[in-house]
């Protein structure tokens, strides 16, 4: 390896790292009454895979490159948006009682 | 600078934006209040990734030979098909089945990781050779990431009722399991050792991560489902985070990070509240899930009580606590349990829930079912907060819940012990309703059954809170 390329390495495991702590640190502080809609925005928060699938997508120069892109940007697409979709559809539901317009401000005494 | 080179920048800059409103977004999922916002927040990081990642391919595009229509056919009709499935299915999906639905969506990812990594090393066998640490990434990716696809699917199926909930125990599966895993193991090492990529080699470790996915999975039963799941969700991060090391992009190794780390958080979380270890529920075999437990023998005498009798108690009580459990999520009981909260508080009797962490088919989920049934969050009590109630509250009102209220937990030497539950037993009366003396997931009596205080009204979650909102009504 080139000392570029170690210096890359070395840079993207740093970045790893961090983000790892981050997550904990974030992470643990979630009551567990928000721990399925946590779950599944976590879940969404993968499907930026979609960018490498994008990516991919754009350097596929054979037909099976091509083919594996579309399935790959396909299913990448489908965690996104069926992800926070839902994520929302379960966010919504933690409300006061007259379920109409009212955002969420109101529970917070319960939180 | 060119301008190819100020979008670069630029592009990247929004990368990093992005990953800050995922790392936000989490962060404002602490509380009721601000989680949904959060998720939009973290909704429109993820929208400024891909639209910048979409910019990248048109500006190199435009620089080098020009629009590729292929290529955004490709892109256009991946996201159609995709973007479409996701919308329906989340939009339609019934939030008792949302729990499998999240499993298919992290399938989904899981593949789409799998499939990057796939792809590069196909390349990478055109080349010829490969540095060490992408041959680890791209191998690592590929296995994690295929075991999360064929795993999170039976999963799903498994809470669907397509495949069945109990542990489907293969004849030396657990050998076949082990086999699997060893002969990826050895596969990847022989890669990495020789140092050239070799097709072959890769297909027989796809191949076993397939399969290693549906055989590490079918022996684990349907209610230990959520600690599979998250497990499997937190592993998908990590696959996200090896494309990310392959295709060299910080965004899908912060992301992927982030996810890993809080997938392995909650599925800690999930099986401690089970009084349960994550390596133990894995090896399997254990926790029937629904419909296994009919039928099991009988610990102590209890008491059987008419749905008129309790109700009686219920209507005359001053302040009801309502424990509802995995049987409540099975029978989508949750309206009808709403039902008959609002005839007590119509006459006057304070009626609250106490909330296991575990109660439901995810922690959190049943909190997701009440509050689709419309009842106010605020009555929604977590177990900490509810415990000291139980003292003062004249009945509490059971339904489906069977481990989680069992005091045997307060002792040593029981399956159960050590695990935190609800001080059920403490209330002045106690209503049950259940199918039958089954035991429940530990396998064991529950003693809160033969409690003197406590009546018995089998019947299904649905039917029970039934026949007790008619029975309040003709009071």
């Amino acid at each position: 390896m080139t000392p570029e390329e170690i210096d890359g390495l070395i840079q993207a495991l740093t970045v790893f790292t961090l983000a790892i702590l981050v997550g904990f640190a974030v992470i643990s502080k979630v009551p567990a009454t928000l721990h399925t809609p946590l779950m599944s925005g976590a879940n969404s928060i993968h499907g930026i895979v979609l960018v490498g699938a994008m990516i991919i997508a754009a350097a596929a120069d054979d037909p099976i490159s091509q083919a594996l892109s579309l399935v790959a940007v396909a299913f990448a697409t489908m965690n996104v948006v069926g992800g926070y979709v839902v994520t929302d559809r379960m966010l919504q539901m933690f409300r006061k009682k007259p379920a109409a317009s009212k955002p969420v401000e109101a529970d917070e005494a319960e939180a | 600078m060119t301008t190819l080179e100020i979008i670069d920048v630029l592009v990247r800059l929004a990368w990093l934006a992005g990953a800050v409103a995922f790392v936000i977004g989490l962060a404002r999922m602490n509380s009721p209040a601000t989680a949904r916002n959060g998720n939009l927040l973290s909704a429109g990081g993820m929208a400024l990734a891909i639209g910048a990642t979409a910019v990248l391919i048109l500006a190199e595009q435009l620089a080098g030979d020009g629009i590729d229509p292929l290529v955004w056919a490709i892109i256009g009709v991946g996201v159609a098909i995709g973007g479409g499935l996701g919308l329906y299915t989340a939009q339609t999906v019934k939030m008792t089945a949302m729990p499998q639905l999240v499993s298919l969506f992290n399938a989904v990812g899981g593949g789409a990781a799998a499939l990057i990594a796939i792809d590069d090393y196909l390349h990478l066998v055109d080349v010829g050779s490969v540095r060490l640490d992408t041959h680890v990434f791209i191998v690592l990716d590929i296995i994690i990431g295929s075991v999360t696809f064929t795993g999170s699917i039976i999963a799903s199926g498994k809470l669907q009722g397509i495949i069945s909930g109990k542990p489907i125990l293969i004849p030396g599966g657990r050998l076949v399991t082990i086999g699997l895993a060893a002969v990826s193991v050895v596969a990847a090492l022989f890669l990495f050792l020789t140092g050239s990529p070799n097709l072959a080699v890769m297909l027989v470790i796809l191949a076993a991560a397939l399969i290693f996915g549906v055989t590490m999975v079918l022996p684990i039963g349907g209610a230990d489902m959520p600690v599979v799941i998250s497990l499997l969700n937190s592993f998908t991060g990590t696959a996200v985070a090896m494309a990310g090391f392959v295709i060299e992009n910080p965004v899908l190794i912060i992301a992927g990070a982030l996810v890993g780390a809080s997938g392995a958080i909650l599925t800690k979380l999930m099986a401690d509240a089970m009084n349960r270890s994550v390596l133990n529920i894995m090896v399997g075999g254990f926790g029937g899930g629904e419909g296994t437990t009919a039928a099991a023998g009988e610990g102590g005498s209890v008491r059987e009580i008419s749905a008129d009798d309790a109700a009686i108690q219920l209507a005359y009580a001053s302040s009801v606590i309502v424990v509802p459990g995995y049987g409540l999520a099975v029978a989508q009981a949750q309206h009808a349990v709403r039902e008959l909260a609002e005839l007590l508080e119509e006459r006057g009797v304070d009626v609250k829930y106490a909330i296991h962490p575990v109660a439901g088919r995810m922690p959190g989920h049943m909190n997701v079912l009440l509050a689709e049934a419309n009842i106010p969050y605020p009555q929604l009590k977590e177990m900490e907060d509810i415990n000291p109630e139980f003292d003062r509250c004249d009945v509490a009102l059971v339904v489906g819940a069977n481990d989680v209220t069992n005091p045997a937990a307060r002792r040593a030497g029981t399956p159960v012990s050590g695990m935190p539950i609800l001080d059920v037993d403490h209330a002045k009366s106690i209503v049950v309703i259940k199918r039958s003396m089954g035991r429940g997931y530990a396998g064991i009596d529950n003693e809160l059954y033969s409690n003197p205080k406590t009546g018995m009204l089998f019947a299904d979650a649905k039917d029970g809170l039934a026949s007790l909102a008619v029975a309040v009504k003709a009071l």
